[in-house]
C-alpha cells in the first residue's frame, strides 16, 4: 500500500502549496478599478431576473434609473445553496467597483449588508424587506404588504357569491404570512361569515412555491372544488398557475406584486383577474438610486404603505371598475387604514 | 497487499480525465451554439481564482462539499445509496443550532456538544432508513428521498416562532437564535478583505484521513467493503450483513450531520431560513466523481467548488453563470459513461493479458496469480 501513502504525500504537499500561494497572493477580486459614470447595482434574491415578480420589479426600477438618470446599472444573481460568505463577496465586489447604491433584494442579504456596509461607509446600501440591520449608510426599504392584502380581502369578500375565498401562499415564510394576515382580516371584517381557505405551496428551504406554476394550479383547483370563487395567490411565478386554474373555472383571481392584468404571459386569463395587490419595489429602487444621485441618500427605514401608494390595489380590469359597491368598500377601508382607524395585523 | 500497479493507476485516472475533457468540450459546444464567446468565460473563471477572497470561498465550500461527499461515499462503499444526506445535514444543523443557542459552555466543550448533537441527529435520521431496510427490506433510495421531504417539513415546523424559532425584530427571516461566542469555531484569517478559512475545513480533512484509515486498515472497513461487494459472499464468510447495513447508514448519517457545521460554526452561528440547502445532492456528484476515494473526493470537491465560486461573477461580465451549472451536469453524465467505458476497457485488457500469458504456457502460474 505504499502507493496510497505516496499519493497522500503528494496531495498534502500540493494542498500546502495551494495554501501558501493563497497566503502570498494578497490580491482580492475587488481590486478592479472604476470609471466615471454613476453606477448602481442590484443583487438579486433566489430566482434572479425573470421571476415575473419580486426580482423583476427591482430590475424595472434599475432600468428606469438607467433611462432617466443616466445611470449604469449592474446586476448579480445568487447561486443555489450559497451562504452568507458568497453574498458578502458579491456585495463587496459591487461596492468596490464603484456602484452606489448597492441594493440587496430580499431579507437574506441582511447579515451580508451589515458587514459590507461597515467596510464601505461612503456607499449607500439598500436592503429590501428587512429592518433588522441598520446603519448610517443602509436604507431599509420595507412595505406594508398586509395593508394591500387587507384591501384584497375586502374586494374578495365583496366579489364572492359563495362566501368562500381562498388564499395561496408560495412559501411559508413570515413575509408571505403578512399577506395572509392582511387578507384574512380584510375578508372577515367585511363579511364575518365568510370562510377563508388557506394553503402554502412549500416550506423553506424549498422555494419551489415561488417558482412552479403547477403547484399553484393544483392548490387553486383544490380550493375551487371546495366552492371557493375568489382566490388570492401570493406566490410569485407559481401564482400564475393559480390564476390559470381559477380563470379557466370562470372564478375570480387576485394577482400579486405587479398589476397582473397587464402581464403579457397572463393575457389569456386577464378578464378574470379581478385586481392585483401591488408592491412597488421598482419605485423604491428607483427612489433610492435617485436620492443617491442627488447627493441626499436615503438612510434608515423607508416604509412604503398605502399612504404613499407603495402598496395598493390595481384597477385595470374594466369589470372591476363596474363594481361600484366593491370599490366604495375598498376606498373606505383604504381611508380607514391611512387614518389609523383600522390596524392591520402583520402575522396571522 | 498489492504491488504498485501502473496500469491500475492509469486506468483509475483515465476515468475522471476523460470525463472532464468531454464535459469541457461539450460545454464549449453549448457556448458556440448559443452564440457566446467560447473562450472568454473560462478566462474570467480562471482569473477569479487568482484572487485571494475567491480562493478562500472555494476552499471553504470544498470543505463543506467534502463532508457531504464522504457521507455519501461511506454508503456507496457499502452499496447503499444515501440520497438523504441533504435532509440529514439540514435537520442536524437546525437542531444542533437550537441546542447550541440555548446553552452556554466553555469554548471547546460548547463546540463539541454542538458537533455531537449534529452527528446524533444525522445518524438518527439516516438510521430510520437503515432500520427500514434491515427489518422490512425498504430500499434506502426511496426511504431517504422521503425522509428528505419529511426533514424539510419538520425543520419548517420547528422553526416557527410559536415553537422554537426566533424572528428578529424587523426581519422577515426566522432563526434559531444566535449561538454564544464560545460555540464559534475559530477560523484561519487570510488577511484583510480576504476572509477566513473555516476552522472546520481542517476537521473535514482529518475526517478524510480517518475514512481512509478505517476503510483500508481495520477489520470493520474490510467487512464493509466485502459486504458492499457481495452481501451473500460476506454473509457466508461470517459477516453480519444486516448489522453492517445499519452501522454504515448510521456512520454515513453522522458524517452527513457534520456537513452543516462549517457554515454554522464558522459563519452564520444560527440556522435561518436561508441556510444553504442542496449540499447533500452536490455531495453525491462529488462522491461519484471522486470514486469514493478520500483523495479523489478532495479533488472533485475542489473542482465543483471552483466551478461554483469562479462562475459567480460571470453575470457581471455579461455571461450567463449557468455555464458552470451546465458543466457540472455534463461532468456527471460523462463521469458515469467514461467510468463504465474505462472499466470495460480494463476488463478486456486484463482478459487479453491473461490470454497471452496462457498462450505463452504460463497457465499454472497465472492461475495462482488470479487466485491471489
Amino acid at each position: 500500500m505504499r502507493r496510497i501513502t505516496r499519493i497522500t504525500t503528494v496531495g498534502i504537499a500540493s494542498a500546502a502549496l495551494a495554501l501558501t500561494a493563497t497566503a502570498c497572493g494578497g490580491k482580492t477580486s475587488s481590486d478592479a478599478g472604476s470609471d466615471g459614470q454613476a453606477k448602481a447595482a442590484i443583487a438579486y434574491d433566489i430566482g434572479g431576473r425573470g421571476d415575473q415578480s419580486f426580482n423583476d420589479a427591482a430590475y424595472a426600477g434599475l432600468k428606469k434609473a438607467e433611462d432617466e438618470l443616466n445611470i449604469k446599472g449592474a446586476e448579480a444573481e445568487p447561486s443555489e445553496g450559497e451562504g452568507d460568505a458568497d453574498k458578502v463577496q458579491r456585495l463587496t465586489e459591487l461596492a468596490r467597483s464603484g456602484n452606489n447604491p448597492v441594493i440587496g433584494v430580499g431579507f437574506a442579504y441582511a447579515p451580508a449588508i451589515e458587514k459590507v456596509a461597515k467596510k464601505y461607509p461612503k456607499t449607500t446600501f439598500g436592503l429590501i424587506d428587512d429592518t433588522s440591520k441598520t446603519g448610517p449608510n443602509i436604507a431599509n426599504l420595507v412595505f406594508n404588504e398586509e395593508q394591500g392584502s387587507y384591501l384584497a380581502g375586502v374586494a374578495a369578500a365583496k366579489a364572492s357569491k359563495t362566501g368562500t375565498v381562498g388564499f395561496i401562499g408560495g412559501v411559508e415564510v413570515p413575509l408571505i404570512k403578512k399577506f395572509e394576515a392582511g387578507f384574512v382580516q380584510g375578508v372577515t371584517d367585511t363579511n364575518p361569515k365568510a370562510k377563508v381557505l388557506k394553503q402554502y405551496l412549500t416550506q423553506p428551504p424549498n422555494f419551489d412555491g415561488f417558482a412552479k406554476p403547477d403547484l399553484g394550479k393544483a392548490a387553486a383547483q383544490g380550493m375551487l372544488d371546495k366552492n371557493a370563487d375568489v382566490i388570492y395567490a401570493a406566490a410569485g411565478l407559481a401564482g400564475s398557475g393559480a390564476i390559470e386554474a381559477t380563470a379557466t373555472a370562470g372564478k375570480w383571481a387576485i394577482g400579486v406584486d405587479s398589476d397582473q392584468y397587464n402581464q403579457k404571459g397572463l393575457a389569456k386569463y386577464k378578464a378574470k383577474i379581478l385586481t392585483s395587490v401591488t408592491k412597488d419595489v421598482s419605485d423604491s429602487v428607483f427612489n433610492l438610486i435617485e436620492s443617491v444621485k442627488k447627493g441626499k441618500p436615503q438612510s434608515g427605514e423607508v416604509r412604503y404603505g398605502l399612504d404613499k401608494d407603495g402598496v395598493g390595489l390595481a384597477n385595470s380590469n374594466p369589470e372591476y371598475q363596474k363594481m361600484t359597491d366593491l370599490i366604495a368598500a375598498v376606498e373606505k377601508a383604504k381611508a380607514d387604514i391611512i387614518a389609523g382607524k383600522i390596524k392591520v395585523k402583520t402575522a396571522p | 497487499m498489492r504491488k504498485f500497479d501502473k496500469d491500475r493507476l492509469i486506468l483509475g485516472l483515465a476515468g475522471p480525465v476523460v470525463a472532464l475533457v468531454v464535459a469541457i468540450a461539450l460545454t464549449t459546444v453549448v457556448l458556440l451554439v448559443s452564440g457566446t464567446n467560447p473562450i472568454e468565460p473560462y478566462r474570467i473563471m480562471f482569473e477569479q481564482v487568482s484572487y485571494t477572497d475567491v480562493q478562500v470561498l472555494i476552499v471553504n465550500q470544498a470543505g463543506i462539499y467534502y463532508l457531504a461527499a464522504l457521507a455519501v461515499a461511506i454508503g456507496f462503499r457499502m452499496n447503499l445509496f444515501n440520497i438523504g444526506v441533504d435532509g440529514q445535514y439540514r435537520l442536524a444543523a437546525m437542531l444542533s443550532a437550537l441546542v447550541g443557542a440555548s446553552i452556554e459552555l466553555p469554548g471547546p466543550l460548547h463546540i463539541l456538544l454542538i458537533m455531537l448533537v449534529a452527528m446524533l441527529v444525522g445518524a438518527f435520521w439516516a438510521g430510520i432508513a437503515g432500520i427500514l431496510k434491515t427489518t422490512r427490506g425498504v430500499s434506502e433510495v426511496v426511504s431517504t428521498i422521503m425522509l428528505n421531504a419529511i426533514a424539510t417539513a419538520l425543520v419548517a415546523y420547528l422553526i416557527l416562532p410559536k415553537n422554537f424559532g426566533v424572528q428578529p425584530e424587523g426581519s422577515n427571516n426566522l432563526t434559531t437564535g444566535e449561538i454564544a461566542e464560545s460555540g464559534w469555531f475559530p477560523g484561519l484569517s487570510m488577511g484583510e478583505g480576504a476572509g477566513e478559512i473555516y476552522g472546520f475545513t481542517f476537521v473535514a480533512v482529518a475526517l478524510g484521513v480517518l475514512y481512509w484509515f478505517v476503510l483500508n486498515r481495520t477489520r470493520f472497513g474490510f467487512d464493509l467493503r466485502a459486504t458492499g461487494a457481495s452481501e451473500s459472499a460476506a454473509q457466508a464468510s461470517g459477516v453480519d450483513a444486516k448489522k453492517m447495513i445499519l452501522t454504515s447508514m448510521l456512520i454515513s448519517g453522522a458524517v452527513a450531520g457534520l456537513a452543516g457545521m462549517p457554515t454554522l460554526l464558522g459563519e452564520t452561528h444560527t440556522y435561518s431560513l436561508d441556510f444553504p440547502a442542496g449540499v447533500g445532492f452536490t455531495g453525491i456528484t462529488i462522491a461519484l466523481l471522486g470514486r469514493n476515494s478520500p483523495i479523489g473526493i478532495a479533488f472533485s470537491a475542489l473542482l465543483i467548488a471552483f466551478l461554483d465560486k469562479s462562475s459567480a461573477s460571470l453575470d457581471q461580465h455579461g455571461y450567463e453563470k449557468e455555464i458552470a451549472t451546465i458543466m457540472q451536469g455534463l461532468i456527471v453524465i460523462s463521469v458515469v459513461v467514461s467510468y463504465e467505458l474505462v472499466r470495460r476497457y480494463g476488463l478486456r485488457r486484463q482478459q487479453q493479458k491473461v490470454g497471452e500469458e496462457l498462450a505463452a504456457g504460463g497457465a499454472i502460474k497465472t492461475d495462482k496469480e488470479v487466485a491471489a
